[in-house]
């Protein structure tokens, strides 16, 4: 016999499931049929995008958001190389907005970012975009405004290639990652700059230590003795996140739908504000075909780590009639975005379990040896382990490293003679003594499983790269932080206190390494430009417009500074980029003929 | 004496300062080898704003030093690098065959691309913006560490400790209060306004005024102290005050948080206080006046509301235990407390 308050509750999850369907555009909804390059959806030379807010609702709760055509995430946008588009957006809002266009090649003043392309588009006014589409991939856009994005004002692009498409495939489906809290982002940055590790709920405990799930306290007090906490993958986390994939919430499960021996293109791209996530499909290795809209040489691997702002394309082939779980772990395990592939509508797989909670080892902090031959008493080879070490004053001056004399240098947690153009202030707590190259790593978490994970030095161009001249000068730029203080920045300077751009001169090529001095690890975006990072064979070399720079690592690109005007460039963790880790890089002259 | 106990009490200070000696090198690159720059000579306005060369000296820059650079190559470039040239050049790149070239970095330029297209008003204003949203940031924070009720032998008291501040990263109004009521009345009350400055990663320096609101006689105090995390998260909070009548005192308080599970969190926290005079009407001695041990385990049913019990023992000490006594009072105190930390 049905109570009355079952009936009650199924009118609620029916009504919620219609709401839901409202909120969310054609592409992203639940028992989706996949995206035929034909399917209706936000394309031609006019697109109109109308920013208001409306509320999300996710596995049956619902929340504050910001949407755009009355949809979150944002109507996926459809462009062919070669045309020309118009995007008029108002702003429904009470506040100001923009749009950028995230990986997409346009002129300076339609980059869509306040305070450097544009002034912004203002509370019930609108602004019309106009560019040439000049390349093909999978990209997105979101707001660059305060902290919007964190609300859901972010969705895919897709770029059609004007000729031929080197990948082939029979069905593809847009995949967006991101998180969403119920809390206010202003009340999450607020927290964060209150309390360090306020949303860390995965701390290495007395209890942990004793039951043998967290290291010894002797281990655990190295950590405390220099204030930092090797539990800190995250900065916010599962404990307010939710995960979603295409607006879907882990319950709500959305379903893309394919026939079994199809080549399915999935199109991921990580929309989060903070998190760094893990994707696998237990049962169907990837394809990788494409890194941030450019195409690369397949590679074949079980699982990759997609960093926040960054893109791929993967092919996957179900031969099976079968459901297969989609999983998008956050890199600190406190959650996961889930989805399923299926034959058909209402199918799922097992969910498998969360994965044990990374640990920061000393090679996050830039101070891993172990590529070296040598050891110093009591020092652990496996860089995981710390016992032994001194870590306070790392005094290496009477070693001999066959030969190497290490007179004078340096092992001190926080050296300014490691980093000379750091400004040291209370917004820097360590300077990598140390930095690798990791590009050849695994991100963090991934380090020990069993199959295939994707490195960026797996990564290789399919078209040859545009230019392949020998870079003219090199630059290198720091990225510090203070976690007990939230603060983030280049060169220890925050972006509110920084009087001067950085210069590029057109049409120059820079070699830039970008050194994480800092124990998180931090997606770092150029606008209008892509860069190539040093790996691969010369002139095949990766594309990108976002890299993740490993902690206590280091990345090395080379850039050619083609596209003149102001451009942003920052840490794409949103509140590490809202707390000052953002600068401006100017290309001159504007003028060609001034070249 | 009195210098002895300002000098004890300043001691902190001293230690965490440190932290403000910073260096302040100029901006560096690290130019390459002397590989001709293969392309275009800058042109004549860009030579104008070209740094100038003594900003790249490479004198700060100890070559005797081992350079972390070559040496990671060992780790990623094995065998293609000569490990005995020791040059900043050899960046530890899988290409390091090709030398890049150490054309110095262009002048940043003085005018906004954007004022082309859009009002440069608007465009001020916007950047304004822009700044106050990447690091500039105003934030508060209003906490009271302690609000609990003193269960003791005789009476129940009511204990509080509370702290707010405003601003940005570096510069912070600070609110304090701490106080103590009995059943019938408040036993004492003070309040601090202070200034703070970040002057470290970990520490911050504070200076600013006290006023007792409780007990009569009333007090205003010039405070100067000091707040952050020592080495192993202990938390310390350190000042130094003068009275308005010049009587010199300080306190030094230290807590850590022993995190038994995610959210059970066993607090021991003490608290010394020190005075340089003997103050009579206020029946304080001269040297350690009072310590305050506590233990405290709290449940974060979130971050931002804990509940707690506890235990409490106060002693007075020295001339100021004499006071009590003399007065009939108890010099020394143990109570089961029970109360919350809250976070608004």
């Amino acid at each position: 016999m049905f109570s009355r308050r079952r009936l009650l509750h199924g009118a609620g999850a029916l009504s919620a499931g219609l709401v839901a369907a409202r909120a969310l555009p054609a592409w992203a909804q639940t028992h989706a049929h996949g995206l035929a390059p034909t399917l209706p959806t936000l394309r031609g030379e006019e697109i109109a995008l109308n920013v208001a807010r409306m509320h999300l609702n996710v596995d049956g709760r619902a929340g504050h958001a910001i949407g755009v055509n009355g949809t979150a995430p944002a109507p996926l946008i459809r462009l062919r190389e070669g045309q020309n588009v118009r995007l008029t957006v108002n702003n429904a809002l009470d506040e100001e907005t923009s749009i950028h266009w995230h990986g997409l090649i346009l002129p300076f003043q339609m980059d869509g970012v306040p305070g450097v392309s544009f002034p912004g588009i203002r509370a019930g006014e609108s602004f019309t975009y106009e560019f040439p589409v000049r390349q093909s991939g999978t990209y997105w856009y979101h707001s660059h405004s305060g902290l919007q994005e964190q609300e859901g004002h972010y969705g895919p692009i897709v770029i059609d290639p004007a000729g031929h498409d080197p990948i082939a495939y029979d069905r593809e489906h847009v995949i967006v990652l991101s998180d969403f809290s119920f809390l206010h982002p202003h009340t999450i940055f607020a927290r964060l700059k209150q309390e360090p590790g306020h949303f860390n709920m995965q701390r290495e405990t007395i209890l942990g230590a004793l039951s043998g799930r967290d290291p010894p306290l002797a281990d655990q007090m190295e950590w405390a003795a220099m204030r930092m906490d090797p539990t800190d993958i995250s900065d916010v986390t599962g404990s307010t996140y939710t995960f979603l994939i295409n607006g879907h919430g882990p319950a709500d499960n959305w379903t893309g739908l394919f026939q079994p021996g199809e080549r399915v293109r999935l199109r991921f791209i990580n929309a989060a504000a903070m998190t760094i996530f893990n994707v696998r499909i237990p049962g169907l290795p990837f394809t990788i075909v494409q890194a941030d809209g450019q195409n690369v040489k397949p590679v074949t691997v079980d699982e990759f780590q997609i960093s926040v702002a960054e893109t791929y394309d993967v092919i996957v082939e179900p031969r099976e009639d079968r459901a297969f779980t989609l999983v998008a772990e956050a890199v600190d395990r406190s959650g996961m975005g889930r989805a399923t592939l299926a034959p058909r509508a209402g199918m799922s797989a097992d969910v498998p379990p969360l994965r044990a909670r990374p640990r920061a080892t000393m090679r996050d902090m830039g101070m891993d040896m172990s590529g070296m031959t040598m050891a110093w008493p009591g020092a652990e080879q496996s860089s995981g382990d710390m016992a032994g070490m001194d870590h306070g004053n790392m005094d290496m001056g009477n070693m001999d490293m066959g030969g190497m004399d290490m007179g004078g240098m340096d092992m001190s947690m926080r050296n300014p003679e490691n980093a000379p153009q750091v400004t040291m202030g209370p917004g820097v707590q360590t300077i990598a003594p140390m930095p690798v190259d990791r590009m050849g790593e695994r991100g963090q978490g991934l380090e020990d499983v069993a199959h295939r994970v994707l490195v960026y030095t797996d990564l290789e161009a399919l078209e040859a790269n545009p230019d392949m001249r020998t870079p003219t000068r090199s630059l290198e730029l720091h990225l510090t932080g203070n976690m007990e203080r939230f603060m983030w920045s280049f060169d220890g300077e925050r972006f509110s206190e920084v009087t001067e751009p950085i210069p590029f001169r057109r049409d120059e090529r820079v070699r830039v390494t970008l050194v994480n001095d800092s124990m998180m690890a931090h997606p770092i975006h150029l606008h209008g430009h892509f860069f190539e990072l040093l790996t691969g064979p010369e002139g095949k070399r990766p594309r990108k417009h976002t890299v993740n720079v490993l902690p206590g690592g280091k990345v090395t690109f080379d850039l050619t500074a083609d596209a003149p005007g102001d451009w942003a460039f920052h840490c794409h963790m949103l509140y590490h980029m809202h707390a000052g880790m953002f600068r401006v890089v100017t290309v001159r002259p504007l003028d060609e003929t001034r070249a | 004496m009195r210098w002895t106990l300002i000098i004890a009490a300043a001691t902190p200070l001293m230690l965490a300062s440190p932290a403000m000696a910073q260096t302040d090198p100029p901006a560096m690159q690290m130019p390459g080898p002397t590989s001709p720059p293969q392309t275009h000579a800058p042109n004549a306005a860009e030579d104008e704003g070209e740094p100038d060369h003594a900003q790249m000296d490479h004198g700060p820059m100890d070559h005797g030093a081992v350079d972390p650079d070559a040496m990671d190559a060992d780790a990623t470039d094995a065998g293609a690098m000569d490990h005995s040239q020791m040059d900043h050049s050899q960046m530890d790149h899988g290409a390091a065959a090709e030398a890049v070239g150490d054309e110095p970095a262009p002048a940043a330029p003085s005018d906004y691309a954007a004022e082309r297209f859009y009002s440069a008003e608007e465009m001020a204003a916007a950047r304004r913006q822009l700044r106050r949203e990447h690091g500039g940031a105003i934030v508060s924070n209003l906490m009271a560490d302690i609000a609990e009720f003193q269960l003791g032998d005789d009476e129940t008291r009511f204990h509080w400790e509370g702290e707010g501040w405003i601003g940005g990263d570096i510069n912070r109004f600070v609110l304090k209060t701490e106080g103590e009521a009995g059943e019938d009345d408040v036993e004492s009350a003070e309040v601090q306004a202070l200034y703070s400055r970040a002057i470290g990663p970990y520490f911050d320096l504070q200076a600013g005024v006290r006023y007792d609101i409780e007990p009569s006689p009333h007090r205003a105090y010039a405070v100067l102290g000091f707040e952050g995390v020592a080495p192993y998260w202990f938390e310390t909070t350190g000042a130094l005050f003068v009275s308005d009548q010049g009587e010199v005192s300080a306190r030094l308080e230290g807590s850590y948080d022993a995190r038994l599970t995610q959210r059970l969190i066993l607090q021991p926290r003490a608290e010394i206080n020190v005075s340089a005079d003997d103050v009579a009407e206020r029946a304080m001695g001269s040297g350690l006046t009072d310590v305050e041990l506590g233990l405290r385990l709290r449940y974060d049913i979130t971050r931002n509301v804990s509940p707690y019990i506890g235990v409490s023992y106060e002693t007075k000490l020295g001339d100021t235990a004499d006071y009590a006594r003399a007065a009939g009072e108890d010099e020394s105190d143990a109570r089961f407390v029970a109360g919350v930390r809250a976070r608004f």
